[in-house]
């Protein structure tokens, strides 16, 4: 059944230190809320939990992306229009502006905030895959202080992340390595705008004299949590790309996975899927490095 | 005298919609589509899925395309909003509105004026764009007649006619 607003109470405090005072004063009882397009939606649906929400949308503090010699440190409340329009994520880290620009529309993409994707946890979210390649770090605030958790580390099941009640993200923080290897991003799903992945990869690799010296694998929509195919990686880390390994790659790939059949997919074609998007980047690496 | 419990949730909130400034007294977690549409009267933007998949409610926030059905009211505190009320000029219609309407833009007409919104935000920012770049612009308005070549057709029209100008 539908909600009825006066059962909800909204507050806008306008500042990161009210905010984390109210989330201190009654842990668990208050729901952030930024751009609303998850939060909202459940609202709608009846089936928000929570009556208390304090809005975090256009926290000065959480609307920057701050520019340092070795990382960018990205405001948790940074939109996807934010993420596709700023000079140094396109340029450094385009598996992350490329997936803004598959996120939702662009109203949708107004609205939506990365650090609200994170918080939202859905194994099906467009930009996750890209944080795990990139091995981001985020910074988690309370008015207890600040802690700096590897995202790696965030997301401990399906929607059940390591924040605390009384936490909110505020920056994510990206190493600014990455300029030199091949990035590869793909998302398949039944429409580019507004459809949600059947699978997603994001993929980072480099060649050393015609060997893969690095090379990073995740993906979404095909387990419980966004996944960093760590054992496909191992296979590939160190060989030489021909017909063979892209076979192994694949194989391997198509087997780490743990998709689920429901509405938009079923195991069996998220496996095959999985594993061609891995063999499309092995090969793609391969012949970058030949056209070099 | 104490208001009604049910009001106890309700707030003054004043925005300014297609350049007026309005103050409505509502609950914190109205939607603005719902404002607009019952406080305001401005029963132009439509409500579709009401959740965010088909951009019949779209409108502008300070110059920004979003779904109104996805914004709490509070939030729209202070902001700057335009409806498809707020396209035409002294009763003469908007270029992209004149498109529409000579281009067959329009069946149904739910989805209407939010696709009107979205070329709109896209033609401020791309006066001229190729047709990719208004499929990506109205791809998150959905038409469920399915009328998607002339609502393009009228948009690549509106802008040939410098509709942006």
């Amino acid at each position: 059944m539908r909600a009825h607003p006066a059962d909800y109470e909204l507050v806008a405090p306008g500042n990161l230190s009210a905010v984390l005072a109210l989330l201190a004063s009654e842990p668990g009882a208050w729901l952030p809320i930024a751009g609303g397009t998850d939060v909202m939606v459940q609202f709608s649906a009846g089936k928000l939990p929570a009556r208390k929400l304090v809005s975090v949308w256009n926290l000065p503090e959480l609307r920057r992306i701050e520019i340092l010699p070795d990382e960018i440190r990205i405001g948790a409340g940074c939109t996807y229009t934010d993420l596709r329009r700023h000079e140094v994520v396109r340029r450094e880290f385009s598996l992350l502006s490329s997936a803004a620009s598959w996120t939702g529309g662009i109203a949708n993409q107004n609205r939506g905030t990365i650090g609200g994707n994170i918080v939202n946890a859905s194994p099906a979210a467009d930009s996750l895959p890209a944080l795990l390649v990139y091995e981001a770090e985020l910074i988690l605030v309370s008015a207890r202080g600040e802690r700096r958790v590897p995202y790696n580390s965030f997301h401990l099941d399906y929607r059940k992340t390591r924040l605390a009640q009384d936490e909110l993200i505020r920056a994510i923080c990206l190493k600014r390595w990455f300029s030199e290897y091949h990035a590869h991003a793909r998302k398949v799903g039944a429409r580019n705008a507004q459809a949600i992945a059947k699978v997603c990869l994001a993929a980072l690799g480099r060649l050393a004299d015609g060997v893969i010296e690095d090379v990073r694998l995740a993906m979404g929509s095909v387990a419980p949590v966004p996944l960093r195919l760590t054992g496909t990686e191992r296979v590939l880390k160190g060989k030489r790309i021909d017909a063979s390994l892209v076979q192994l790659a694949r194989k391997t790939a198509a087997a780490e996975i743990r998709p689920i059949d429901d509405i938009r997919s079923t195991a069996r074609y998220r496996a095959a899927v999985a594993g061609n998007l891995v063999a499309e980047f092995v090969e793609q690496l391969g012949a970058a490095e030949t056209n070099k | 005298m104490t208001p009604p419990e049910k009001d106890r949730n309700k707030c003054e909130i004043a925005l300014t919609v297609n350049g007026q400034a309005v103050t409505v007294r509502t609950y914190a977690m109205e939607r603005l589509l719902d404002v607009l549409r019952h406080e305001l009267g401005l029963t132009g933007t439509k409500e579709g899925c009401g959740e965010g998949e088909c951009g019949s409610c779209s409108i502008l926030m300070d110059g920004r395309l979003v779904n109104s059905c996805l914004i709490p009211a509070l939030q729209a505190k202070g902001a700057d909003v335009v409806t498809i009320e707020g396209l035409a000029v002294d009763g003469r219609l908007h270029a992209l509105q004149q498109a529409f309407l000579e281009c067959g833009g329009a069946q149904c007409g739910i989805c209407t004026p939010g696709m009107i919104l979205a070329a709109f935000h896209l033609m401020c920012e791309k006066p001229h764009p190729t047709l990719d770049e208004i499929r990506e612009g109205l791809s998150g308005n959905l038409c469920r007649c399915t009328g998607y070549t002339q609502i393009l057709g009228a948009v690549a029209e509106a802008a040939r006619r410098g509709a942006a100008t």
